[in-house]
């Protein structure tokens, strides 16, 4: 009570200190009581601006990978070009390369600025260096897809380059742009002049999401399609191997395990295991499964194995909390009326235990969704630019599972070993949609435990 | 192969109906009378019918590749291991020729009769390609006739193969049948195959660490058989080369470790303890409450995503602020980079921690040091912290060994080179950093530049497993003081 304020109507006399006065050690010991407060109330200060800053910058860098700007222009497919033998045969048009498609574009860009009436001394090879290198293979997928189009002038929205839509976004400059190889000035001041007429849209980038990875030279094409397949792909093994081995061990150690040796080696394993770096896990899965098993490298598969392997001690732990936590009654009352103890484990306590094990199942399940580094050691950074196939015709492998496939991390990971700026923003927005999916996941576990949570 | 399982399970469910049926018979059709439920008849049969018929089949399928490998190795003439170049390779040849030609006959490219009569003077390698098998060398005589009888064992096994295993299932449904009586203990029979299954379960993390530990063991092995263990362990340079004569010393990317750590407790360590100070002293619970989550949140962030962070925001902020005004280095990424933000992936676990740790001092010996006269931060610093002293050691502890074992942060912001420097400015490398720069993309398993990430994984493993068992035990040991 040093603390209270001294009322100023005690007389002061010189030598006689007043209780209400504070001396010189108290207020020094006040003044460190505050100053101790406020370490504390710097420290989850510093915490929370960390995670502030931490999500803003991500957020900031990648949500505008979502969106993609697009040249919006009338485009003649012409018969000649597309179609050599004239018979609308999308398997003889296939012979066309996509390399064939791109004179088309320059000229269909060409007669639209004559059109709108822009100006340009731009040759025509720079003029097509505006657009996306997969501009070209995304026309011929539209012909190929629908050979009616042949000789017919269509309305497209043709993908513009990283540069051209850096420059929208406010990522590439004039002065960038002066010593940037990939992109000159006059390039911008025509993407400008196009924008003012409205031809330049800008909308929600669904490719991001689901296109498959695409090459050093067209950040622009590159999405993340393969990515989010194979994470889930890997997410279901974990779930099939890791939730019912989990359970079991779990049940078997809380419930039937006599204290002795070998129970107290798996109790050691168990706790050493969930805290083994993560990259042991892939040099495990490194050697086991892929130099000794010879599975197939980067397959979904071993990585699901690998994630497999580093979950389980931690649905293992979560498991048996929630075991523990039904209480000893349940149990008697089963074995009183006739029941065994597995049956009064697997009908009784395993289903009041559902929810705990379920919520640990799904927090263990968003930590292997987000695990890089032992995915990196198997493989998983091999380029992959296409889908891979539903089942694959070849015997030895297993269906969906033995082709090369990415994650979502890995992707990142690998987007962020390119040159080109733009992957980083590409990065960035893959980072948000790995974090919606933990959010995601998270909130499930979360509302799991608020709704069947029981106390006893 | 689906089919075997198909038919193996199709006998099990048949089990499954007739043992019911039988033991529903044996009681008059009275199952009152059963010793357990008829599930448990039906269920004890289909499990002697399927367990070791499953069995024998995993066993075969496991042993059979060695042993088939084993006859042909023996069977091929001597003068054609002499030429080649290693009678592992042969043998690699030979099974990719056997499995090319498999593959072959069934996209249909030869019948099964000619795939026989094959000899090497027609071209196999370019039929082969033709239905997508690709051979790195032309097929030698002696090699194709080894692939031929490779082949003709391999289908002779797989014959038997199949015999055996549905003559064992068979067996067992019969014999499981024939047990079947309404006072036989089918419930027990059931439960003790399914505790043997948990029990089997609960091993795997037996086996996990198994596996590790050799797997580490047996490649760091062949390392230094290669390359001598003193330069490793002793050796102040890194400079691999795939041509040979690398220099592999760990003794820079330890250094580089113990500095990114060093850096990241001293941000993660003051912050995290006194954040957890204010959380279980001073806070009221609806702070806690709506304080302590966010905090965990930063636990919850996959560690790629702390990478890009340091490789895009923190990196450049601390090259172009401090690093270049004091003339230290112009490199993004640095030793500083990867520290702090590894510091800020540790603070919740610092936290959450020691916040436990203190929550567990009892409440009396706060009470007595007020009582005192002490005000709070008095308590919290001469007699809470000392009380939780050993614990937060061991947090500290377990967090020291994240650090060392932490990877895609050090990956992204702590840069490649190797370097045994002091300014923490400066770009250098650790060693899970170079695991991963050594194993992944193409890499041959027999040059000691891969094989290294062995060792280097070994070494990480049984530190970080040293930290781990010390801090459990300092953390138990100071547990058990007041319960």
């Amino acid at each position: 009570m040093t603390d209270m304020a001294a009322p100023s109507a005690a007389p002061a006399r010189a030598p006689l200190r007043s209780l209400y006065v504070q001396d010189a050690r108290t207020s020094r010991r006040n003044r460190q009581e505050a100053r101790f407060r406020i370490y504390g109330i710097a420290a989850i200060g510093v915490g929370l601006l960390a995670l502030v800053v931490l999500l803003t910058t991500i957020l900031g860098n990648g949500l505008s990978s979502f969106r993609q700007t697009y040249l919006s222009m009338p485009i003649t497919l012409t018969a000649e070009r597309v179609d050599p033998e004239g018979n609308r045969d999308p398997n003889e048009m296939g012979r066309v390369t996509t390399f064939g498609y791109l004179p088309l574009l320059a000229q269909a860009l060409e007669a639209h600025l004559a059109a709108e009436g822009i100006e340009t001394d731009m040759s025509v090879q720079e003029l097509a260096a505006m657009l996306s290198e997969e501009a070209p293979a995304q026309i011929r997928a539209l012909v190929l897809s629908d050979p009616d189009l042949v000789g017919t002038t269509i309305d497209a929205e043709i993908l513009l380059g990283g540069r051209i839509d850096g420059y929208f976004k406010g990522r590439v400059t004039m002065e960038t742009a002066e010593i940037d190889r990939n992109v000159t000035p006059a390039q911008l001041t025509l993407a400008q002049a196009l924008a003012d007429r409205g031809d330049i849209v800008t909308r929600f980038n669904w490719d991001f999401i689901t296109a498959p990875d695409a090459s050093d030279s067209r950040p622009e094409a590159a999405g993340l399609g393969v990515a989010i397949i194979g994470s889930f792909y890997m997410m279901i093994v974990v779930l099939a191997l890791a939730l019912p081995i989990g359970v079991a061990a779990s049940i078997y150690l809380e419930e039937f395990a006599k204290k002795n040796r070998l129970t107290d080696l798996i109790e050691v394993n168990i706790s050493n295991l969930a805290a083994v770096p993560s990259i042991v896990f892939g040099i495990l899965g490194l050697a086991v499964f892929i130099n000794f098993m010879e599975f197939n490298q980067s397959s979904p598969l071993v990585g699901g194995l690998v994630l497999t392997l580093m979950t389980l001690p931690t649905i293992i732990i979560a498991t048996r909390a929630s075991l523990r936590a039904v209480p000893p009654s349940i149990r008697q009352a089963a074995l009183g009326l006739g029941a065994s103890k597995m049956q009064s484990v697997v009908h009784h306590v395993l289903p009041l235990a559902m929810p705990g094990i379920l919520t640990g199942t799904i927090i263990g399940l968003a930590q292997a969704l987000g695990e890089t580094a032992p995915l990196l050691l198997i493989g998983m950074v091999a380029f992959v630019g296409e889908y891979p196939e539903l089942m694959s015709v070849h015997s030895n492998s297993f269906p969906l599972m033995g082709d090369g496939a990415t994650a979502l991390p890995v992707q990142v990971y690998s987007w962020t070993q390119r040159s080109d700026p733009a992957f980083v923003e590409r990065a960035s927005g893959a980072i948000i949609v790995l974090l919606v999916f933990l959010v995601i996941m998270n909130a499930i576990a979360v509302l799991l435990r608020r709704r069947f949570e029981r106390r006893w | 192969m689906l089919w075997i399982l198909l038919a193996i399970a199709g006998l099990g469910v048949l089990g499954f109906v007739l043992g019911r049926q039988r033991a529903i018979a044996s009681a008059g059709g009275d199952a009152r009378i059963l010793h357990s439920l008829p599930v448990y008849y039906g269920t004890s049969v289909t499990l002697l019918t399927m367990v070791p018929a499953l069995m024998i089949l995993g066993l075969w399928l496991i042993v059979q590749p060695i042993a088939v490998d084993r006859i042909i190795a023996n069977q091929i003439p001597e003068d054609a291991v002499q030429a080649s170049t290693s009678p592992g390779l042969l043998m690699t040849e030979v099974r990719r020729l056997a499995a090319g030609i498999d593959t072959a006959v069934e996209r249909g490219a030869f019948s099964g009769a000619e795939s026989i009569d094959l000899d090497a003077a027609s071209d196999i390698r370019a039929a082969l390609a033709e239905v997508g098998v690709a051979l790195g060398t032309d097929v030698s005589p002696a090699v194709l006739v080894a692939a031929q009888q490779f082949r003709a064992v391999s289908a002779a096994s797989r014959t038997w193969m199949l015999i055996i295993v549905g003559a064992l299932a068979l067996a067992g449904l019969v014999y499981a049948y024939l047990r079947v009586h309404k006072d036989q203990r089918a419930r027990n029979v059931v439960e003790r195959a399914l505790l043997g299954l948990l029990m089997l379960s609960s091993t795997l993390a037996i086996l996990t660490t198994v596996g590790i530990v050799l797997s580490l063991v047996w490649d760091t092995r062949s390392f230094f058989q290669l390359y001598p263990w003193q330069d490793f362990f002793f050796g102040l340079e890194w400079r691999p080369s795939f041509e040979g004569n690398s220099d592999l010393g760990l003794i820079p990317l330890l250094w580089g470790t113990i500095y990114i750590s060093l850096i990241a407790l001293l941000v993660a360590v003051p912050i995290g303890l006194f954040a957890a100070i204010y959380m279980a002293e001073y806070a009221t619970n609806r702070v806690r409450s709506f304080v302590k989550p966010l905090i965990e949140v930063l636990a919850g962030i996959p560690t790629i995503v702390y990478g890009l962070f340091a490789l895009i925001t923190v990196g450049p902020l601390l090259r172009d602020y401090f690093a270049a005004p004091l003339g230290l280095g112009n490199s993004s990424s640095s030793v500083m980079t990867a520290g702090i933000v590894m510091g800020i992936m540790l603070i919740p676990f610092v936290s959450s921690l020691s916040d436990d740790i203190i929550n567990a001092v009892p409440q009396s010996l706060r009470d007595g040091s007020y009582g005192l006269g002490a005000t709070q931060s008095e308590t919290v610093k001469q007699v809470i912290l000392p009380a939780a002293l050993p614990g937060i050691v061991g947090a500290i502890l377990l967090a020291a060994s994240r650090a060392i074992g932490e990877t895609m942060i050090v990956v992204l912001g702590a840069g490649a080179a190797a370097r045994l420097s002091l300014n923490p400015f400066e770009a250098m490398t650790t060693v899970t950093v170079k695991i991963v720069g050594q194993l992944t993309g193409d890499t041959d398993f027999s040059s000691p530049e891969a094989l290294v990430a062995f060792a280097l994984g070994l070494t990480l493993f049984v530190i970080t497993l040293g930290l781990n068992i010390f801090a459990l035990y300092i953390v138990r040991k100071y547990r058990e003081q007041y319960e």
